[in-house]
């Protein structure tokens, strides 16, 4: 299909010059004031920035939510900025995998039917969307609960049921906004833990967080201030998140050294 | 082909909704199973009754044709009733000018005091005829003799009496040679007519007792007797033809212009048939649309549970136009479900109305036994099922449709 016409060298993401600004009421809000970017095949990038930075504005427009007011975004080589709300629909469904922070599941329905939903919007697929479902849930890990509800799922089932969604029509770029926001510390590892392996099988992810440690486990780190990028280096490179690592290990070490016991250990 | 796979796909993900909102949506069709079930009811008993109507109209007699002196309602100060009123001639003329009539019969009617022994009835209808008329009204002697050209022509004091009135006069089983009082005249009884069996519609519940004389006889009664005839056309068809020969004959003898109205009267049941037809139709017209508002009733419902719905809903709206469910996709997927709301109402209305139209035509009333649910009326009420779920669904299905996917994934 369409996609075999993409250079596999050509970046998924080109972004040039984006500009977004909103209107509330007579005042001019600019959200994005010139933010350029690529993201390459396979690359495993995190967006940070604190709140009013322009991440959500920015993941909107990747994720063809929503469209700058002014610049260049090329999906897989494809301008996305002036077409239609349905042409936008569509790239959304064939390019997109969203993971959000609160799963977004429909509650009443089974896992695999809410993995197979993207598949009911989907041009293709139709006669095979059983078998790409479940083939999505075998990848998270979830096959032998496809038939359970939402509520029959714990915190992180529930998120791997919505990456099995956000996988089911094999989007060029998965999109996750705050995808541990909801999770304790232990599921967060498992979740991050998934991304990785399906990075490791070639998906392009795109994750927006504000944890640092969170970002430590993509390849590279893109930060945005007041509509700019601030940093783009990656995460061995990133000296914010270096210094990050660095503090948390003295911290560590010195929550460690008076009391041997680690069990104590509260933050 | 993608169109009729969205639907597809819609209705299922609509009835699936609906499955397991199961109480919501009983509640929410209630107002169109009511309004449903009223149309339909209404139009089955207006069918019934229609049927009994015209089936108790046609046991007259489809080849009756009845005429009568008739004053134009807007010129009463040109005619008097002396100048309307059937002659003996005009009798005579009638049946020699009409061709397409096969028999008549006048009938002067009054209504007399009658005595039998020390048993006296008021009011009592003395009619009257020439033989003709059992054959016209198929109503035969079973006892005695009917009247012979003599009796009529010697004009003798000689009568019939129906069945009913032997019962009521107290009169022997066997009457004939019986005498009775007729306004004090002593008439001899020869035969017994049959009752005809009126429904209560025609007034069937007044007294039955019913005295026949020769008309010859009949005429010595008054001096200006009333007359009115009754015929038969050779086919039913025929009435039309027979009308035009009467109106000619009659508005010729009479001396009218051709501006004059008609100054008497020629009626059929076939024309009783049509006009009750038209009253009947129009009728049902207007009952089923009074009903028919219930409709908007329970559509208002639907509109409401609608709006209700993608309120409730709009993280789900936010999540499938984040996953690319196009504005349109949207607003299809809200309307099939208002439509597939209205429909399951509205099947669920018929199933209730044929039970109730089932157990109307085994319940032996006899106005509605003969209720029936015509096909057009099905076809209505699922063709105005489906338009209440369209017009009422639609302003929440573009709500909908109009939904910002980023506003409504923050929507709490």
């Amino acid at each position: 299909m369409a996609k075999a016409q993409y250079n596999p060298d050509a970046p998924v993401i080109r972004i040039r010059d984006l500009h977004k600004v909103y209107r509330i009421g007579p005042e001019k809000v600019h959200a994005l004031r010139g933010v350029s970017l690529d993201i390459m095949r396979n690359e495993f990038v995190a967006i940070m920035g604190s709140s009013g930075s322009g991440k959500s504005t920015l993941m909107n427009i990747l994720g063809c939510l929503d469209q700058p007011s002014h610049g260049v975004y090329e999906l897989n080589g494809r301008p996305t900025q002036k077409i239609g709300t349905g042409a936008l629909a569509r790239v959304r469904n064939e390019e997109i995998g969203f993971v959000f922070q609160s799963f977004e599941l429909l509650p009443r329905a089974t896992a695999l039917k809410n993995v197979k939903l993207p598949l009911i919007y989907s041009r293709r697929h139709w006669l095979s969307a059983g078998r790409m479902a479940k083939e999505a849930l075998r990848r998270v890990g979830l096959e032998e609960r496809m038939g359970h509800k939402p509520n029959q799922l714990s915190g992180g089932q529930r998120q791997r049921v919505a990456i099995a969604r956000a996988l089911v029509n094999q989007p060029s770029l998965l999109l996750a906004d705050e995808p541990t926001g909801n999770l304790d510390s232990k599921t967060s590892e498992e979740i991050i833990a998934l991304f990785k392996q399906l990075h490791a099988e070639g998906q392009t992810i795109v994750i927006v967080t504000h944890e640092e440690d969170i970002a430590g486990h993509a390849q590279r780190i893109v930060r945005l201030r007041d509509g700019n990028i601030l940093s783009d280096h990656p995460t061995e490179l990133d000296p914010i998140h270096q210094d990050f690592l660095q503090r948390s290990l003295q911290i560590a070490q010195k929550m460690v050294a008076p009391t041997p016991a680690p069990a104590e250990v509260t933050p | 082909m993608t169109i009729i796979r969205l639907i597809t796909q819609t209705v299922f993900l609509a009835l699936g909704q609906m499955w397991s909102n199961k109480i919501r949506t009983m509640l929410t069709t209630l107002g169109i199973v009511i309004a449903v079930i009223a149309v339909i009811c209404t139009v089955a008993a207006m069918v019934g009754l229609k049927q009994f109507v015209l089936g108790e109209l046609s046991s007259i007699g489809a080849n009756k044709v009845w005429i009568f002196p008739r004053m134009p309602p807007d010129q009463r100060d040109r005619f008097s009733f002396r100048q309307i009123r059937l002659t003996v001639d005009q009798v005579n003329g009638i049946a020699a000018n009409a061709p397409s009539i096969q028999r008549l019969s006048p009938i002067m009617q009054i209504n007399a005091p009658v005595q039998f022994e020390d048993r006296v009835r008021p009011f009592v209808s003395v009619q009257g005829i020439k033989p003709e008329w059992h054959e016209i009204e198929q109503r035969f002697v079973t006892f005695g003799r009917t009247f012979t050209a003599n009796d009529d022509t010697e004009r003798l004091q000689v009568c019939l009496i129906n069945d009913k009135g032997v019962e009521e006069m107290g009169l022997d089983a066997d009457p004939t040679g019986d005498f009775i009082l007729i306004e004090g005249r002593r008439f001899k009884i020869v035969g017994v007519v049959e009752t005809r069996s009126v429904s209560p519609m025609f007034g069937g519940d007044e007294s039955q007792t019913e005295i026949f004389i020769p008309f010859g006889t009949g005429m010595m009664l008054r001096d200006e007797p009333r007359l009115y005839i009754v015929a038969q056309t050779f086919k039913a068809e025929q009435f039309e033809d027979a009308r035009a020969e009467i109106r000619f004959y009659l508005r010729r003898v009479r001396g009218l212009t051709p501006d004059d109205p008609d100054t008497f009267g020629i009626e059929s049941i076939e024309q009783a048939r049509e006009q009750f037809g038209i009253i009947a139709g129009a009728l049902t017209t207007a009952v089923g649309g009074l009903v028919g508002i219930s409709l908007i009733v329970g559509g208002i419902g639907i509109m409401n549970i609608m709006l209700v719905s993608v309120s409730e809903r709009t993280r789900e709206i936010g999540l499938r136009k984040a996953v690319g469910a196009r504005p349109e996709v949207i607003l299809l997927q809200f309307l099939i479900e208002a439509v597939t709301l209205c429909m399951v109402g509205g099947a669920i209305g018929l199933g209730i109305s044929q039970a109730l139209v089932t157990a109307a035509q085994f319940s032996g009333i006899e106005l509605i036994k003969g209720a029936q649910i015509p096909a057009w009326a099905v076809m209505l009420a699922v063709g105005f099922s489906a338009a209440t779920g369209v017009i009422f669904g639609m302003f929440p299905a573009m709500k909908a449709a109009r939904l910002d996917p980023i506003e409504a994934l923050r929507h709490e």
